[in-house]
């Protein structure tokens, strides 16, 4: 199922739909808020109310604002943001935690992702260290082109680039 | 823009990170809606981001989903617990008195059947994926039909050419709501890195407009599918082209053509 087939059921609010989108984004969202959230429970609750969120607020969403995955990946990483700040956290630079999202591997949960991985692990390690900086800072982080640019210490006019084929390097592994 | 010079600039990227302004975010819809070459490569890199993350999730426990259903007051689409059978919480009890013996053995029972869990939860989801899906393929097949019958549809006839004359196929094509659907039950299974582009013509001069790429064709058995619009058309036609199609038809791989 793709985003144009599955839009016109969710701007119906078809409840069916709620399902599918859970099924197909849950957990990408969850690992981007279990990056920038690292307390289990709390990455839990802000999963839940990113879902409140999407499906309240779906009204205001249109497909000249982008693709309605980024939509939500936005929503989820507001979220994750708002509960750090709630928590005493005004910097976010500051207080986010250093590590990249490879360490999502790292916690007792290890056992459990055997299910649904596909050998992308073994392949991020193969990763450029840069490029999971880079994919860590953009994407999972939400950092602009100029913060992430400061970060990693590049030039701001090659962070597009870099992670450009960063995202090239996974595509050919994952042939997509 | 030179079209691969927009592609390879990164942007894209970015656009499905959210991290362009809302103009930038209205530039790129709207190349997108114009080239079918840059949307594919917006969705390839969607794909990509999207497993890359869903691979690196925490376990997430059914629990949430219906958490989230509650709080949204959802109904008819209970999610089903998934409860340890007597069996497996006898092995829970054994497991805690063997605790006092060794902790360790204990640890080892608890992530197996967190495990089991875990795969009832994947193959369950997997099933109401399937559901879904199929609701969504029968809306599809009355909607193809209701077009098909409607009084102002025309049926127009696609006839093989030389790479291929036994091909045929059918445009159903509504003048009035422009509505277009394509049956190519006739035409034969793309090569792999191939893909069946459908055009609308005007005919004096030879104008061609894409209004489609069949993307899906292998997985959909009906070979009937909805394609964009067409204002005034006075012929169709459908070529293979290179994944991701193409700007203009390649003629020498004209399957079929035919007139309204």
């Amino acid at each position: 199922m793709t985003q144009e087939e599955l839009l016109p059921l969710i701007l119906a609010k078809d409840q069916r739909a709620f399902t599918y989108v859970y099924d197909m984004y849950s957990k990408s969202l969850f690992a981007v808020i279990s990056n920038l959230v690292s307390d289990r429970e709390e990455a839990e609750d802000v999963l839940q109310e990113t879902f409140v969120k999407i499906w309240k607020n779906i009204d205001s969403y249109n497909e000249s604002k982008g693709r309605f995955y980024t939509w939500i990946v936005n929503i989820a990483r507001n979220s994750s943001i708002d509960k750090l700040r709630s928590k005493g956290f005004n910097n976010r630079q500051k207080n986010l935690s250093s590590d990249n999202f490879v360490h999502l591997l790292d916690d007792s949960n290890k056992l459990i992702h055997k299910i649904d991985t596909i050998g992308i692990k073994e392949f991020v390690k193969k990763l450029k260290p840069k490029c999971i900086q880079i994919i860590d800072l953009l994407f999972f982080k939400g950092y602009t082109q100029q913060e992430a640019s400061e970060e990693l210490q590049i030039p701001l006019g090659t962070v597009k680039t870099q992670n450009r084929n960063c995202i090239n390097d996974l595509r050919n592994f994952l042939q997509v | 823009m030179e079209n691969t010079t927009y592609i390879e600039s990164g942007t894209l990227e970015l656009y499905v990170y959210g991290l362009l302004s809302e103009e930038e975010n209205l530039e790129v819809s709207r190349m997108a809606k114009l080239h079918p070459e840059i949307n594919a490569e917006i969705l390839s890199i969607e794909k990509s981001i999207i497993n890359l993350s869903t691979s690196f999730s925490p376990f997430l426990s059914s629990e949430n989903f219906r958490k989230i259903k509650e709080k949204l007051e959802l109904k008819h689409a209970k999610v089903v617990e998934m409860h340890p059978s007597n069996r497996s919480r006898y092995w829970g009890w054994a497991a805690a008195v063997l605790l006092l013996i060794a902790a360790g053995y204990q640890f080892n029972e608890l992530q197996q059947s967190r495990s089991q869990i875990a795969t009832t939860d994947s193959e369950k989801n997997k099933l109401q994926e399937a559901l879904v899906a199929s609701e969504i393929k029968g809306k599809q097949t009355q909607d193809a039909l209701a077009v098909i019958r409607d009084k102002n549809t025309t049926v127009v006839p696609l006839g093989g050419q030389a790479v291929s004359p036994d091909s045929y196929a059918k445009v159903f094509y509504n003048k009035s709501t422009e509505v277009v659907y394509v049956d190519v039950k006739g035409l034969p299974e793309p090569p792999e890195g191939k893909v069946y582009q459908v055009w609308a013509l005007k005919l004096n001069p030879l104008t061609p407009t894409s209004i489609g790429l069949l993307d899906s064709f292998k997985s959909d058995s009906q070979r009937i599918f909805a394609v964009s619009k067409a204002s005034g058309a006075e012929g169709f036609g459908i070529t293979l082209e290179p994944a991701g199609g193409s700007k203009s038809p390649t003629m020498e791989q004209l399957y079929a053509l035919g007139k309204v």
